[in-house]
């Protein structure tokens, strides 16, 4: 499924968050957004997300306005993890979990068995198995943010956006995440700082500042040396590696 | 399993703490002579009790305890929902200023004469509540639904609706007056009839339904606003509905009890360690551990110090407060 932001602007108390931006995430594929902070990811992925209604634009699933579409629905179409997973939950991790499954049953019908299930497989998918009945409260800041991307993919969503999904994550938690989400089907859209992951694992990667999308490509198009500096001030080497993506050196 | 050992047993915990609870008192009755009485009632053919005993059960005590129930559970459902949509531990059902607009309504009748006895009374309760609550929204202002801003107004209209309540006792109340006042302000169930407590029995079972029926709404709440809207719901509706509900429902239980302060605050926080905290089955939970907390409690505040009676509210503040450290402690620990 493909989602995609048509000219949206946003503005907070007069300040410009995203100014004109237009982004095709294609479906199947993981599309990297690339920017400095305050360059507008965050807010882009709430918009997409739905959490913030746009000034102007509109967000279209499949070429259908998501504004026209009913919550539930949408729901069981997009999942979001957003920069900031909550910390102070009085629930359980099972509980947490079974959040996902609330759009996929009627309004009044408790948890299944089956539900349950899943979210224990989930569990176990993300690395994490048996921490179940542990509270929520009591994660470090990498499990709760590998079991909030384990809620998300509960949902069973066709679009997924993840903001920041690896700032908590240690190295080899990171390749797992991405070699798991890579050619899963999933439309992915996540806001990353990490040149090197999103060089690697991105099919598309959209670059932002100061609240405008500019340049979008494959990696190999878009992090050259030039729009590095221009976007971050900083100097890279980039170099072609053998599988044709581009490896960054910042210097 | 737990839960359904919790499920089961509460209930009957329940039914038997009326029983007792109705039993105890000044005149000495046995559980049996009040199930007798209770029976014929009924209509179950059963010998009678003396009028004087059958009077005492039926006029005085049950429909007190039957109201004390109804308050405490009516109470810890409001702050336990209040707790879920706030994201706030400290939530109970007297931050919106509810509490201090039924005091300020119930002084000024008080105080101000007005016919009608306990009715008006109530009426005033109820109406000072509505005013204290609609203060607070008027105050929060458009974007009212957002937690902080309904929390600061609703301290706001609360700080307001006690400043009027002083200056009402002090301009004008006699001595006996000043007695009825300070009951009414700590919280007392000596007004309890049969009519307060169908009542509170009918706007409680309205509530819990509506609250019941929100319990997705109210999970995915607890875990956060933005997850919360991303399964499908919109915080602004949910929490106009259930901000909406707890409020009519708080008026309605201070209408007919005053303040009674510690269970909606205490008794979510017990019924969470208890059954877990998804609302499907905490709300139920915490609906019978309020009720029988609070039969319990008022039935300590009558009969203690008999003949003397204590504000029920001074009892819940002095079992509430410790029990609210202890689980505060839990809750620090626990990992």
């Amino acid at each position: 499924m493909t989602i995609k932001a048509h000219r949206i602007i946003a503005r907070v108390r007069g300040k410009v968050l995203l100014d004109d931006v237009t982004l095709d995430a294609p479906g199947g594929e993981l599309t990297g957004l690339l920017g400095p902070n305050g360059s507008g990811k965050s807010t882009l992925l709430r918009v997409l997300a739905g959490l913030r209604r746009p000034e102007h634009g509109s967000v279209l699933l499949h070429g259908v306005d998501r504004a026209t579409l009913p919550r539930r629905a949408l729901a069981r179409q997009i999942a979001i993890v957003t920069q900031h997973v909550p910390a102070d939950v009085d629930m359980s991790v099972l509980d947490v979990l079974l959040l996902a499954r609330i759009p996929h049953r009627s309004a009044f019908a408790p948890a299944t068995v089956a539900d349950r299930r899943l979210a224990e497989e989930a569990l176990v998918e993300a690395g994490l198995p048996g921490i179940g009945a542990r509270r929520w409260a009591g994660l470090s800041g990498g499990e709760r943010q590998r079991a909030d991307i384990a809620r998300a993919l509960l949902q069973e969503p066709d679009v997924l956006l993840l903001d920041e999904p690896t700032n908590h994550l240690d190295l080899r938690h990171r390749l797992d995440l991405f070699r798991r989400l890579r050619g899963g089907g999933l439309t992915v859209v996540a806001a990353l700082h990490d040149l090197d992951l999103a060089a690697a694992f991105c099919d598309r990667i959209a670059l932002l500042h100061e609240g405008r999308l500019v340049a979008c490509g494959t990696p190999a198009e878009v992090l050259t040396p030039a729009l590095i500096r221009r976007v971050y001030r900083v100097d890279a080497d980039v170099t072609i590696g053998a599988d044709g993506r581009p490896v960054v050196r910042t210097v | 399993m737990r839960r359904a050992i919790v499920l089961i047993g509460l209930p009957v915990v329940l039914l038997l703490s009326t029983a007792g609870a109705v039993a105890v008192g000044a005149a000495d009755l046995s559980v049996t002579q009040v199930l007798r009485a209770l029976a014929w009632h009924a209509g179950l053919p059963v010998t009678p009790l003396d009028p004087l005993a059958d009077s005492i059960v039926w006029h005085l005590r049950l429909p007190r305890v039957l109201l004390a129930g109804l308050v405490g559970a009516g109470l810890a459902v409001c702050g336990a929902v209040l707790q879920a949509l706030t994201r706030n531990a400290l939530a109970d059902p007297y931050l919106l200023g509810i509490s201090a607009g039924a005091s300020t309504g119930a002084v000024a009748v008080l105080v101000l004469g007005f016919a009608g006895g306990a009715a008006a009374l109530s009426a005033g309760a109820f109406l000072g509540s509505a005013a204290a609550f609609a203060v607070a929204l008027a105050l929060a202002g458009r974007r009212w639904t957002e937690p902080a801003r309904i929390l600061l107004a609703g301290v706001a209209a609360g700080q307001l609706f006690s400043a009027v309540t002083s200056l009402i006792v002090v301009s004008d109340a006699t001595a006996q007056n000043t007695r009825s006042i300070t009951f009414w302000l700590l919280g007392s169930l000596t007004a309890a009839s049969w009519a307060s407590a169908a009542t509170c029995a009918a706007v409680g079972a309205i509530a819990l339904l509506c609250c019941w029926a929100a319990a997705p709404a109210l999970d995915a709440f607890t875990f956060g606003t933005d997850v919360a809207q991303s399964l499908g719901f919109s915080p602004a509706r949910v929490r106009a509905l259930l901000f909406t509900v707890t409020a009519v429902l708080a008026a309605a239980l201070v209408a007919a009890s005053g303040a009674i302060g510690f269970v909606g605050l205490t008794v979510p926080h017990a019924a969470r360690a208890l059954a877990g905290a998804r609302h499907r089955v905490l709300l139920p939970v915490c609906a019978l551990t309020g009720a029988i907390f609070l039969i319990w409690a008022d039935t300590a505040a009558r009969t203690v110090f008999a003949p003397q009676e204590v504000p029920v509210g001074v009892v819940t503040a002095l079992i509430g407060v410790p029990a609210f450290a202890v689980l505060l402690r839990r809750r620090g620990t626990a990992g």
